[in-house]
């Protein structure tokens, strides 16, 4: 048996646990948006995966170049806002950041 | 002159008191004096209209009857309710009475009220009641007629309550109103039966539906009840007994005032309508009538003769001689009661306002001494006016001769008139006490009017105050010159002791009876062509009682044979038998009313002029006699004690009733819907508040628990989102 669709899916499944993991447990808005950055990986994995075994063909390369533009774009605006964030409490800790409650 | 011209002048006539009422009474500040001004002017202007409209009545339709003129006011289905105004003789000489005494009065007032405060409000007043009774005298129709009455009610209570700061000047105009209401509720009751069975408040109307033999329930009786109902009224206005008592009461307003009311006006229109409805007053009702004139004629003269006040002699005076008028109407002595209405206003407007003068130039003079104590109308403090005021001394003089009847003078050519009628009415009729009555109070008018003259202006000054009066100006004797003039003979015929040729009794004729014979007087039926008595031939005999009547209609018609022959012979104009009876008794009559007259004005001057007899000892000889007189028989103190008592005791009932039941009733509902409302209350605050607030209390209590969810921290959400995303992954996959 060689390596199919199946470890790739595996190893995105890891990849997009660990960054749900990230997102939910750090504290630090960095870590956080890290996380999110695994979960857009995990899903390119899944659309070469596909690409490759599933009949996609060029449209999940297509797709995938496009997610990374898009990371590159939010890790962008996500930074300016962290940025902000941080002028604003002298800190970037989540779990201080509730003031959407009220 | 047209019809319509007059019918417009009258309305004109009307109209213009009410005007000048409108103008001085929203302008009373800006006016001040010139009110006087303006009411006289306004009141010249209808004498001479009114002068106008009752010489073209007079003159060019002497003959014709009433020139009216109505128009529907009301329809209520099948029935209409018209009013509308007419003019006929009666009318055209009450229109000059009432507009000359009103215009002289209101010259009169200039001087005599100047000194008021209320100066302008009292011409508003005058110009009030001058409308009101106008309105009485041009009503063709009983239903004008009473709302006019009502409207010289109100205004004379307004008028004598003037001075409402003194007590009993407003107890004397509430008086004076309640107790003309009573005779008004009668007079309604008559208009509404006559309403209901005529179904028209038109005078015309009603005589025809009476001479058609159309009569109130089929029955004759009720002709002479809403007859008597209809007097009613005149026993109120016209101060008849037993509702005479208000006159005198009402002597506290202003002496012009009863001038006005008392003496041509107000108590004239209950004269005024005993002469409308004459034509429809049975044999019972006239008799009726006559009591009570005679009654009222001999009782106010008994009182009159031992009053002390200037004001209220006179108002006694005034009342005897309504009861003559009222008399001579219920007689039959249509003419002469209403003659004697014209000449009675002249005298007694001039007595009032003589009266006026003696007590303003007396408040003067006490007002010169700071005196306040002495009472300015008693004539125990007057005397020796004569020398002060010679004018009012000879115009009083000339009218106290001319109301006790001496001849020459118009109150004799009437008083006289009036006497030979009710001789004639006793002859026929056999009702003897009436003519007795009749020349009793005759003499006793003599006597007193005298005893008035003498006391106050003859003899000495009694007081200081009295030999310290001066006479008056202008503005008051003018009037008093004016109407004693009118008193003389030639003003009304020119032979001086017999009146039917002259031109006033010409022009108002006893009007022929409606009344069905079976319920007239046989001597008050017309005389048909063959001289027979036309109540032989009507056959309206409907019950027993009537039966007698017939029947002696058949004797009388007998007899009227002999009546024809009598009357071509005297070459008279008489209707009926009653005529022809009162042209035999005038001499008879003329001779005994002479007489008496003269009796009494000897022992007027016996008394009080020469001294001869001393009243005081005359008194105390007949005490019994001269306390029933003084103090009036009494009635004040028997309506007090009975009517009055009855009302306030039964008000008391009344009272009692309405605190112990009614509010008993009241209260104990009060207190069980209290009783519920408690309840309600409860019920509201725990059971439905209960669930509105458990209702709330759940809401709160959910939100409370969802709000915890709510964490703000935006991994909380992210985890939840997962979880959520993951059940429903596990039962969707």
């Amino acid at each position: 048996m060689g390596i199919g669709l199946t470890h790739y899916l595996i190893i995105s499944i890891l990849l997009f646990a660990l960054g749900v993991f990230g997102i939910a447990t750090r504290k630090n808005a960095i870590l956080v948006l890290m996380g999110l950055e695994l979960i857009l990986n995990s899903a390119n994995i899944n659309f070469i995966a596909f690409a490759r075994f599933g009949g996609m063909n060029i449209e999940g390369h297509v797709a995938v170049i496009f997610v990374i533009i898009l990371a590159a774009a939010e890790v962008a605006v996500a930074l300016a806002i962290i940025l902000n964030i941080y002028q604003n409490f002298r800190h970037v800790d989540v779990d201080e950041i509730n003031q959407l409650k009220d | 002159m047209t019809k319509e011209t007059i019918l417009l002048l009258s309305t004109v006539i009307l109209l213009l008191p009410l005007l000048g009422f409108t103008i001085i009474i929203f302008n009373q500040k800006r006016l001040g004096k010139a009110a006087g001004y303006l009411g006289s002017a306004v009141l010249g202007i209808d004498l001479i209209l009114s002068i106008i409209v009752a010489f073209s009545k007079l003159v060019t339709f002497a003959g014709e009857g009433m020139i009216q003129t109505k128009f529907d006011w009301i329809n209520l289905g099948t029935k209409t309710i018209s009013i509308g105004i007419g003019v006929d003789n009666l009318t055209a000489v009450m229109l000059i009475v009432v507009t000359l005494i009103s215009f002289l009065v209101h010259l009169f007032s200039m001087e005599y009220m100047a000194e008021d405060k209320r100066f302008p409000r009292f011409y508003a007043y005058l110009g009030i009641f001058t409308f009101s009774m106008l309105g009485i005298v041009i009503a063709n129709n009983f239903l004008n007629m009473y709302i006019f009455w009502e409207l010289v009610g109100l205004s004379s209570y307004l008028l004598i309550g003037f001075w409402y700061e003194k007590d009993s000047a407003a107890n004397a105009s509430k008086k004076a109103f309640i107790t003309n209401r009573i005779g008004d509720l009668g007079f309604f009751a008559g208009i509404m039966i006559v309403f209901f069975t005529y179904g028209s408040f038109m005078f015309d109307d009603v005589f025809a539906g009476v001479a058609s033999g159309l009569l109130p329930f089929d029955s004759g009786t009720m002709l002479t009840a809403a007859g008597i109902l209809l007097f009613c009224g005149a026993i109120g206005k016209s101060a008849q007994f037993p509702l005479h008592v208000w006159l005198p009461d009402a002597m506290e307003g202003p002496t012009p005032v009863s001038a006005l009311i008392h003496a041509a006006t107000m108590v004239a229109a209950g004269v005024y309508l005993t002469c409308r409805i004459f034509p429809m007053l049975t044999a019972d009702a006239l008799i009726f009538v006559a009591y009570i004139g005679a009654i009222t004629a001999f009782m106010a003269a008994t009182i009159a003769i031992t009053q002390n006040d200037f004001k209220k002699v006179l108002a006694y005076s005034t009342v005897s001689q309504l009861g003559y008028m009222i008399m001579a109407i219920g007689v039959g002595a249509y003419t002469n009661g209403f003659f004697h209405l014209v000449t009675h206003a002249w005298f007694k407007a001039c007595l009032f306002l003589g009266s006026g003068s003696v007590i303003h130039a007396m408040h003067h003079a006490a007002h010169h001494f700071h005196d306040h104590h002495t009472d300015p109308q008693d004539i125990r403090n007057m005397g020796g006016l004569r020398k002060t005021m010679p004018l009012t001394y000879i115009t009083f003089l000339f009218v106290t001769i001319a109301i006790s009847g001496v001849p020459f003078t118009s109150g004799f050519l009437s008083k006289d008139g009036i006497l030979a009628g009710t001789l004639a009415f006793g002859s026929l009729s056999g009702h003897w006490l009436i003519p007795i009555a009749g020349f009793g109070a005759a003499g006793m008018t003599a006597f007193y009017m005298f005893r008035l003259l003498i006391e106050s202006f003859h003899g000495k000054a009694k007081t200081n105050i009295a030999s310290h009066t001066h006479e008056n100006n202008k503005l008051i004797t003018g009037p008093l010159v004016l109407l004693s003039v009118l008193t003389i003979w030639v003003f009304y015929s020119f032979n001086p002791i017999d009146a039917t040729s002259g031109w006033f009794q010409k022009s108002i004729k006893t009007p022929a009876t409606s009344v069905p014979a079976a319920l007239q007087f046989d001597f008050l039926m017309p005389l048909n062509a063959e001289g027979h008595n036309a109540a032989a031939h009507t056959e309206v005999a409907t019950h027993n009682a009537t039966n007698s009547h017939t029947e002696l209609a058949k004797h009388e018609a007998a007899a009227n044979t002999h009546g024809a022959e009598a009357k071509s012979a005297h070459g008279s104009h008489a209707l009926n038998k009653f005529e022809e009876e009162m042209h035999h008794m005038h001499y008879p009559a003329m001779i005994a009313s002479l007489l008496i007259a003269g009796l009494g004005i000897l022992l007027s001057f016996c008394f009080y002029q020469f001294k001869v007899f001393s009243p005081d000892n005359m008194a105390n000889m007949i005490k019994p006699f001269y306390k029933i007189s003084l103090n009036k028989w009494y009635f004040d103190e028997i309506y007090d004690k009975t009517v009055i008592g009855l009302t306030l005791g039964f008000a008391k009932l009344l009272s009692w009733f309405d605190g112990a039941v009614i509010d008993g009733i009241v209260n104990g509902v009060a207190t069980v819907f209290r009783g519920i409302g408690w309840f309600v209350g409860k019920f509201d605050n725990i059971v439905i508040d209960g669930f509105v607030n458990l209702t709330a209390q759940t809401t709160g209590f959910f939100g409370a628990a969802f709000r915890k969810v709510q964490t703000g921290r935006i991994q909380a959400y992210l985890i939840f989102t997962i979880v959520g995303l993951m059940i429903l992954f596990y039962f969707l996959v």
